[in-house]
């Protein structure tokens, strides 16, 4: 968002623009991988990563443009507990699948 | 029609638990009488059971916590009783009740004595101490209360109808599942910590909001009491930590109620992402527990040493360093489970890191305390106890670490008496404390001091004597969960000593228990009219003990850390005449939703526990339509008329 709107209680309430611009991007990057789907012309793991990534984009454009998600609004706390959030997810996912990753290799073989 | 509920579903010649249940049934009957007679049963639900009031909430949570640490506490004595015994022999308790004794003791004492202790103390101070009058969302505060309660009372039930989970405090599969736990105990377990874990959560996001939002003007982030800075971390982590015990054991349900396979020995189940999971919540939750006890450690120091705080601004960053390392240990608790050098090295060194910030914290008390004038009451020397006992226990714990040394200790006595270290001499310790420390603003009254020294010194002796032979018995090789042992072990003579530690604790919590009738007692005595009765620094001590339902008069404006001590000084701790004009004050209205909405919730566990499907159905409906109902309550708030505050005002003058 390019311009910020806070208001004097600092939550941030976005413009008819904002919301247009993120409608727009959030149906482009649904239409895309739905029609990537259909076609079948790309082999299955590059699809399902290719489906996963527009997922990712689609959640950031969400957060930005329907959530308000920006450095300043709430005197960049929204920011801060996103970043927070973020962070805890990356360690459980990224920790539990290597863990679970070596323990399948050491008990399984 | 009553699922899997049949009359002979209660234990009737099973004289252990019918006789508790007489005794719990007995006490409900005794104290229901007792009301009656008084005429209070309607002073009860208009001023405590729907009220809204933080204060009021706080006081509710610290009460089922001591009531819930006598129970967990007899299991404990059952326990070292048993153990003192079973020497070549089967004890007096058989091998199953023995099994569902320690899981009980375990899940009553984290989540129904030491969690509503920590809960209930960030109730009564966070909000006086950022000059607030209540918290965010004072009706969803009644809700997270009343949600705990029930989850405390399905565990409690559970010891009349039916059993209790046989699997330890954590419910690991696959002993937790249906082929090997198929009776209804799993199912208490599971349900009663849904439920309560649900208002653990509210809790969480309730004073999270709180701290952001409702700081009074000029208390800045850097100017909050530490107290108030580790309930916002605390309450961080129940945000982040707590969805994922709910979705652990909501799959571990799944398993039990319709038949998936997530964590089942066979059909491609993987139990140990069970223990991945469940320790993803397991760990942060022990940080959870403690950091507001360090809160409390901080607030407790600089008062009695009358400085300020040593390196607040350490403080403030090490609670922050902790609150995010807690999220990157918790493998520590299964190094074990074979998931190779590499993993158990990172995990390992991680958690040796977070003795660092730990450790800065230890030398900021003790720099706080260091040429400080040191006043000794209770609040003070259960910090010098923590002080001590916690460094031991924080260097077990990093000897349990190093993963090598951990295949050796893992599940042995050792690990036992480690955690029992740190979470009594610090959580207990620091709750304690704090109970002492505040008991004055929240009650009126201050805490017998005679007989909270007989409870400080009984407790603290027992505690060495009860856990200190733990540690040898580990490397002797006894395992944790053990009912009976061989007596070539040799292991009897120091779980002799063990049990008579434990005698000791029972001594202290009934020098406790005599300490909070004689304080009620000389309450008139002991009268805290000041409202600062221990020359305090931070805000909760400006308001009067107890505080008038609005917290503060005008809400005060904050110019410095320790800002009361800084406004004492500045008028050369005299309170300046009160010139403002008195203004009417906005305030919550009470509120039964909270209560009949978890009602409803209990009789949808109790339910869901028996296969009572119909009326699990008729228990979620209920509770659907009485929380739309508060949605459309329209008449939630109330104004405090400017004579009610001055008259009141006016009389805390003259009392003092």
């Amino acid at each position: 968002m390019s311009k910020s709107n806070v208001t004097s209680s600092g939550a941030d309430h976005g413009t008819l623009k904002s919301y247009i611009i993120g409608f727009m991007l959030s149906i482009l990057l649904t239409v895309i991988p739905y029609y990537l789907v259909v076609e079948k012309s790309v082999p299955t793991v590059t699809l399902i990563l290719l489906v996963v990534a527009f997922g990712l984009v689609q959640l950031l454009v969400q957060l930005v443009f329907f959530l308000h998600l920006n450095t300043k609004s709430e005197k960049g706390w929204n920011f801060q507990s996103f970043v927070f959030t973020a962070l805890v997810v990356v360690i459980l996912l990224a920790g539990s699948l290597w863990i679970m990753y070596n323990l399948r290799i050491n008990m399984m073989h | 029609m009553f699922g899997k509920l049949t009359w002979d579903s209660i234990p009737w010649d099973n004289p252990l638990p019918m006789g508790a249940v007489a005794m719990m049934v007995a006490v409900v009957v005794i104290i229901g009488v007792l009301i009656t007679r008084a005429g209070k049963w309607s002073y009860l639900w208009h001023e405590w059971i729907t009220s809204v009031d933080h204060k009021k909430i706080g006081i509710m949570y610290m009460l089922v916590a001591f009531v819930m640490m006598l129970r967990g506490f007899s299991d404990a004595i059952m326990m070292r009783l048993q153990l003192a015994i079973a020497s070549g022999n089967e004890g007096y308790l058989p091998p199953e009740h023995y099994d569902q004794i320690f899981t009980a003791h375990g899940v009553i004492m984290i989540f129904f004595v030491a969690m509503p202790l920590v809960i209930g103390l960030i109730n009564i101070v966070v909000p006086q101490q950022i000059g607030a009058r209540d918290v965010a969302f004072p009706f969803l505060n009644s809700l997270s209360f009343w949600l705990f309660f029930v989850g405390m009372a399905l565990v409690n039930i559970s010891l009349g109808v039916g059993e209790f989970a046989k699997t330890g405090w954590l419910a690991y599969p696959p002993l937790s599942e249906l082929g090997t736990s198929p009776g209804v105990g799993v199912d208490y377990y599971i349900w009663s910590l849904q439920i309560a874990g649900v208002g653990t959560l509210m809790t969480g996001i309730n004073f999270f909001v709180t701290i952001m939002k409702m700081r009074c003007p000029g208390m800045t982030l850097m100017r909050m009491p530490i107290f108030t800075w580790t309930a916002l971390f605390t309450n961080i982590l129940i945000i982040a930590a707590f969805p994922v015990l709910t979705v652990t054991l909501a799959l571990l349900a799944l398993d039990r109620y319709i038949g998936t396979h997530f964590f089942t020995a066979t059909a491609g189940g993987d139990q140990m992402m069970y223990v991945n999971l469940i320790w993803i919540w397991g760990h942060p939750e022990v940080y959870i527990l403690i950091l507001p006890a360090f809160g409390v450690f901080s607030e407790v120091v600089s008062t009695f040493s009358r400085k300020k705080l040593f390196g607040y601004t350490s403080m403030v960053y090490a609670s922050a360093v902790i609150a995010i390392l807690a999220f990157s240990v918790w493998l520590h608790h299964f190094f074990t489970m074979g998931s190779g050098a590499n993993v158990n090295a990172f995990f390992g060194i991680a958690t040796m890191i977070i003795s660092i910030p730990t450790g800065v914290k230890i030398f900021n008390w003790l720099f706080t305390i260091f040429r400080g004038r040191l006043k000794i009451n209770l609040p003070i020397m259960w910090t010098l106890a923590f002080l001590s006992t916690f460094t031991i226990g924080g260097m077990t714990g990093v000897l349990l670490s190093v993963p090598g040394a951990d295949f050796l200790l893992h599940n042995s006595l050792f690990l036992i008496a480690h955690f029992h270290n740190v979470i009594i001499g610090g959580v207990v310790f620091g709750m304690f404390a704090g109970y002492s420390y505040w008991f004055p603003k929240a009650m009126g009254y201050t805490l017998d001091e005679k007989w909270g020294k007989r409870a400080f010194w009984l407790w603290v002796s027992g505690f060495y004597l009860a856990f200190i032979p733990l540690y040898a018995l580990g490397f002797m090789g006894m395992t944790r969960r053990l009912s009976h042992y061989d007596p070539s072990t040799g292991w009897q003579p120091l779980l002799l000593v063990a049990l008579s530690g434990a005698v000791l604790i029972l001594f202290g919590v009934l020098c406790q228990v005599t300490q909070l009738y004689v304080s009620i007692r000389d309450r008139h005595i002991n009268q805290d009219v000041t409202g600062d009765p221990w020359d305090g620094r931070t805000l909760e001590w400006a308001t009067s003990s107890p505080p008038a339902n609005y917290n503060f008069p005008f809400t005060p404006v904050v110019e410095d850390r320790d800002c009361f001590w800084s406004e004492k000084e500045k008028n050369n701790g005299q309170r300046p005449k009160e010139t403002r004009e008195y203004v009417d004050i906005h305030m919550p209205r009470n509120t039964g939703a909270g209560v009949i909405i978890s009602a409803f919730s209990l009789v949808f566990g109790f339910a869901m526990i028996w296969h009572i499907w119909w009326l699990a159905g008729l228990g979620l409906l209920g509770m659907f339509v009485s929380f739309i109902r508060r949605c459309f309550e329209t008449d939630v708030d109330y104004y405090i008329p400017a004579a009610e505050v001055e008259a009141t005002e006016k009389l805390r003058v003259h009392n003092v």
